[in-house]
């Protein structure tokens, strides 16, 4: 999916090496200690595999993760990791970054960790466009905490917190990045390898804040929650792909168009809407323009999730647009501010302490 | 008409008026021109949280106190002898501080039947006998001034507006003080609005004219230089001073600066300063709150920077898990609390020191923290380089316990020699440091310092996670192993104890050897404790003298001292939280005295309650009246 060359701008001042790496380079000595079936095993071993790809060195490469399950992540990878308090990641990420030009920031988080208790840190981080990469694992459930609901569980769910159903209308976290004007929004499935890989590269390449929402399931406390879009017969009418530039169709594919039999097409109301295809003509159906600066239409298409049994959800980049990068900017007025101070640092301080009015005792 | 010179040794103004009056600016310069003269001075702002409260009413009333002697002094004095009252309110606010006999100089001008209902006076009391005893002065500055200004055709508004500086005009005259700095300063700070300028300088001048033709003053002032350690100096804040320290502790180290802060009165100033200095690779970040301020500095310091953040108490509140998250990780962090009054959000813009316990012991599990706090604004450079040290070099989070006092208050600081400020060495882990085939342990400690190595990313070969949960000795991973947590929980305290060993023995302030009363105390109360000390050795008796900058680990000679002396007194602006530390350590029957009016202590009541002890300890009567010589009564 990823059109960008090596070196990613996103990976601009990393050094690379020409070293072959593995995935096996990027795992650590620790026992991996998820559930069985926890997708967060599936995802572990994408990111294994993927990091050798950037050809960038290991030693330059740090995860910092929450609190949760999916916040174990750091420990199993062989590269400078935290793992650090429930929902702060994103703000020590944001340190790390803005700290160090040279090194690869990833954030790995959860529903409750990043939308819960961090809510906060997510939208400024968004917002400054930090570069890093959050990865959010999507289980729509506490799972550490043993099975409450979560900011992304779908309303009236019944859970140990919630005997009648939970009363919680539920975020969308796709619509709540794009709302704080993340420069890279993009979702996808911890099942589907080739898909995940593809939005990692690209997540990787951008320069800022990109947010990777990953539909996770977790078998012990939610098992199911994404059945229809994993199912092999409901996922074509479930997933709604996108692809920079091409038409936004899903459904029963037509052989020779390759063409969904459902289309997106603008709405009367001003956002979009899902209509038979047959039922517009061609020029009607909304191409997809991740790079479009009006996060509008992106905006409206994460609507088209559906938050209860996600019947229907689209899954791909949503946004991916060119923002200056909060810690290239702070790192620049640094170096602009430096660029006069020649005298040795000592020198300099002695001048700072001694300015403003003095007087001499002798 | 001949004027009197009179000599005096010390003078207490206070200047008073609204808050929007511009009594801070007013009491600053009055402050920088007694310095540049070479008076010894310490300073005390006082003002409402309020940036406009309601005009005229005694919540808005904003005062500044200078302090200025011919001799080394310790506080911003108790009560002023000389009150500049801008407005009744002013005057009715501050009137209690007053000893008989004190100068009051009011501007009539705002004694108007409106304002004098705001601030609750039946009667005007410049008209009845109710100031009697005071050594009143009517001037209408506000009418004086705007007549003055009359030429640069400002509105009224803006030119009554200059009437603090015609306020401090007349000051000046009484007090004989240089003026150059002040018209250079107020040429500066006007530059772009040449009335404005123009008009305050005219102000300033006929101030001064005022009271060199006037009847109504017909005595000026003279306060000699002070005799003051030979070296360079400038008048200082706490504030500027810490930030100044934390600039200082990165050139040492070699290690840029981080800060990670969110705005929060008193210690806004520290952000503000640090922003200006990006030229020395200080990086400010001004985070979304409280958490994400440190947070980001632990980052800025896993990455391998000096983090830094900046609060107070209810910030300090907020950062509680990730302190703890980096007393686990074990990284360097400097957490700075300019304490206010609490709790809650409390008196935001009073001082007070009680959150020396909340930095013992406000986190979850053992998490011990080392503790430095400065005594004086000047101070607050030293300590916040020698709080760098202990984080850099023993890999913690370090708090820094400074208070409004301090931060805003200032004094004449003898600027050190760079030459003389210790070098702290980082000393980053590298992958040299490992023998051939051993793995890096980042949990492996030196033996002197129990400091673990500082492996930042980027460094080849020590690739590591670190993160909450507990770790094992030695090689890090996660361990719930109870031998090792036992262990571990241990070796975190015994790191901090180890602190100990490398401070230098206390300094026992005892100077004739016969004290049986010590008195203790720390951060901003050494002025007044020192001060109350002096009164009780001028009147003859003996009284000793211990002042903390370590609270923890307290110096490993603490106890020996606190041994040798029958009564310990320890003075605080809390309601005796060192007392219940060092009772806790060393069962010493430690007696309090405790003010938390968010106001300094005051060196005469002080001076009281330690007469009262040196009378119980050595069965005496103790008058406190200053005897001709130090002779032992």
């Amino acid at each position: 999916m990823s059109t960008v060359e090596l070196p990613f701008p996103g990976l601009q001042g990393v050094p690379t090496t020409d070293e072959k790496q593995t995935g096996k380079d990027f795992t650590s000595d620790q026992e991996v200690r998820w559930c069985p079936g926890c997708g967060d095993y599936a995802v572990l071993k994408a990111v294994q595999n993927f990091l050798p790809e950037l050809s960038i060195k290991r030693e330059n490469v740090v995860f910092i993760s929450g609190i949760g399950c999916s916040s174990r992540f750091p420990y199993y990878l062989d590269t400078y990791g935290m793992h650090s308090i429930h929902g702060r990641a994103p703000s020590i990420a944001t340190g790390l970054a803005t700290a160090r030009e040279d090194l690869s920031v990833f954030v790995v988080t959860g529903d409750g960790d990043a939308l819960s208790i961090g809510g906060n840190h997510l939208i400024h981080a968004l917002r400054r466009n930090v570069n890093m990469t959050i990865l959010l694992f999507n289980n729509r459930i506490y799972g550490l905490t043993k099975g409450q609901y979560s900011p992304t569980s779908e309303t009236g769910k019944v859970t140990k917190s919630t005997p009648m159903g939970s009363l919680d209308h539920p975020f969308n976290p796709v619509s709540l990045a794009l709302g704080a004007e993340g420069s890279f929004v993009a979702r996808t499935i911890d099942s589907d390898r080739k898909h995940l890989t593809s939005v990692l590269s690209a997540a990787a390449a951008h320069r800022g804040t990109s947010f990777v929402e990953i539909y996770q399931n977790c078998p012990i406390f939610n098992d199911g929650a994404f059945d229809a879009i994993k199912n092999p017969d409901t996922k074509a009418d479930a997933i709604i792909p996108l692809v920079h530039g091409e038409p936004i169709t899903f459904g029963a594919r037509d052989e020779t168009t390759g063409l969904g039999d459902k289309a997106l097409v603008r709405a009367a109301s001003g956002g979009v809407e899902v209509v038979p295809i047959a039922s517009v003509a061609a020029d009607q159906v909304l191409v997809h323009d991740a790079h479009n600066p009006d996060p509008s239409t992106a905006f409206a298409i994460s609507r088209l999730t559906d938050s209860g049994y996600l019947n229907q959800s689209p899954i791909g980049i949503f946004r991916q647009v060119e923002r200056p990068a909060y810690d290239d900017q702070a790192r620049d007025q640094i170096r602009l501010a430096s660029q006069a101070a020649t005298t040795p640092a000592t020198e300099r301080l002695a001048g700072l302490i001694n300015g403003g009015d003095t007087w001499t005792v002798v | 008409m001949a004027k009197q010179v009179r000599q005096l040794d010390r003078v207490i103004i206070r200047f008073a008026g609204d808050s929007g009056d511009g009594m801070q600016l007013t009491g600053d310069r009055f402050t920088q021109e007694s310095a540049a003269f070479g008076n010894d001075l310490v300073t005390l702002p006082n003002f409402p949280a309020e940036i406009r409260a309601p005009q005229g009413t005694i919540p808005g009333v904003s005062s500044f106190q200078v302090h200025f002697a011919d001799h080394d002094i310790l506080t911003a004095g108790d009560s002023p002898d000389v009150l500049v009252a801008m407005n009744p309110a002013a005057l009715k606010a501050n009137l209690g501080d007053l000893n008989k006999g004190a100068a009051i100089i009011v501007d009539t001008h705002d004694f108007t039947a409106r304002n004098l209902t705001k601030a609750g006076y039946a009667e005007n009391p410049l008209e009845d006998d109710s100031l009697a005893e005071f050594d009143l002065h009517k001037v209408d500055l506000t009418g004086m001034t705007v007549e003055a200004v009359k030429e640069f055709g400002l509105s009224r508004k803006d030119a009554a507006r200059a009437k603090n500086m015609f306020a401090l005009g007349l000051l000046s005259w009484m007090y004989g003080r240089p003026t150059e700095t002040t018209v250079e300063f107020l040429s500066k700070k006007f530059a772009k609005v040449p009335d404005i300028r123009d008009a305050n300088i005219t102000a300033f001048k006929m101030g001064w004219n005022f009271g060199e033709t006037t009847e109504t003053f017909i005595v000026q002032y003279e306060v000699k230089p002070a005799a003051m350690p030979p070296g360079v100096y400038r008048n200082i804040s706490g504030n500027l001073a810490l930030a100044y320290g934390l600039v200082a502790a990165s050139v040492q180290s070699g290690l840029p600066v981080f800060l990670g802060s969110y705005p929060i009165t008193p210690a806004s100033d520290i952000l503000h300063e640090l922003s200006k200095h990006k030229s020395f690779g200080v990086t400010t970040f001004q985070a979304e709150d409280e958490i994400a301020g440190v947070g980001a500095a632990i980052g800025a310091s896993f990455a391998g920077h000096l983090g830094v953040t900046t609060t107070s108490g209810p910030g300090i509140a907020l950062k509680g898990e990730a302190i703890g998250l980096a007393v686990m990780t074990e990284l360097p962090l400097l957490v700075v609390n300019v304490q206010r009054g609490g709790p809650s959000t409390g008196l935001p813009t009073k001082t007070e020191q009680s959150d020396l316990l909340q930095a013992m012991f406000g986190r979850n599990g053992e998490a011990p923290v080392p503790i430095v706090a400065p005594q004086s604004p000047g101070d607050c450079f030293n300590a916040a380089v020698e709080a760098a040290r202990i984080a850099i070099t023993y890999r913690t989070p370090v708090m820094l316990l400074s208070d409004g006092y301090l931060a805003n208050g200032s004094e004449p600081w003898s600027i050190p020699d760079v030459a003389d400020l210790p070098v702290i060495e980082p000393n980053f882990a590298t992958a040299d440091d490992l023998a051939e085939g051993e793995e890096f342990a980042p949990y492996k400690r030196d033996e002197a310092t129990l400091a673990r190595p500082w492996a930042i990313p980027g460094t080849p070969g020590l690739e590591h996670r670190i993160g909450g949960l507990e770790k094992g000795a030695g090689h890090g991973n996660i361990s719930y192993d109870p031998a090792n947590h036992d262990l571990m929980v241990r070796t975190r305290q015994a790191k901090v104890d180890a602190i100990a060993d490398s401070l230098p023995p206390l300094e026992v302030d005892d100077p004739s050897g016969a004290a049986k009363v010590l008195v203790i105390g720390w951060g901003s109360t050494y002025g007044p404790i020192g001060a109350g000390i002096r009164r009780v050795r001028k009147a003859g008796y003996h009284v000793a003298q211990v002042h903390l900058r370590h609270l923890n680990p307290f110096p490993k000679d603490l106890g020996d001292i606190l041994a040798r002396y029958d009564k310990v007194l320890v003075p605080e602006m809390n309601l005796g939280q060192l007392s219940l530390l060092l009772r806790g350590k060393y069962l010493v029957d430690a007696i309090g005295y405790n003010q938390v009016r968010g106001l300094p202590l005051k060196a005469a009541e002080l001076a009281g309650v330690i007469g009262d002890l040196v009378s119980e300890a050595e069965g005496i009567e103790v008058d406190l009246t200053p005897v001709p010589q130090e002779a032992s009564k």
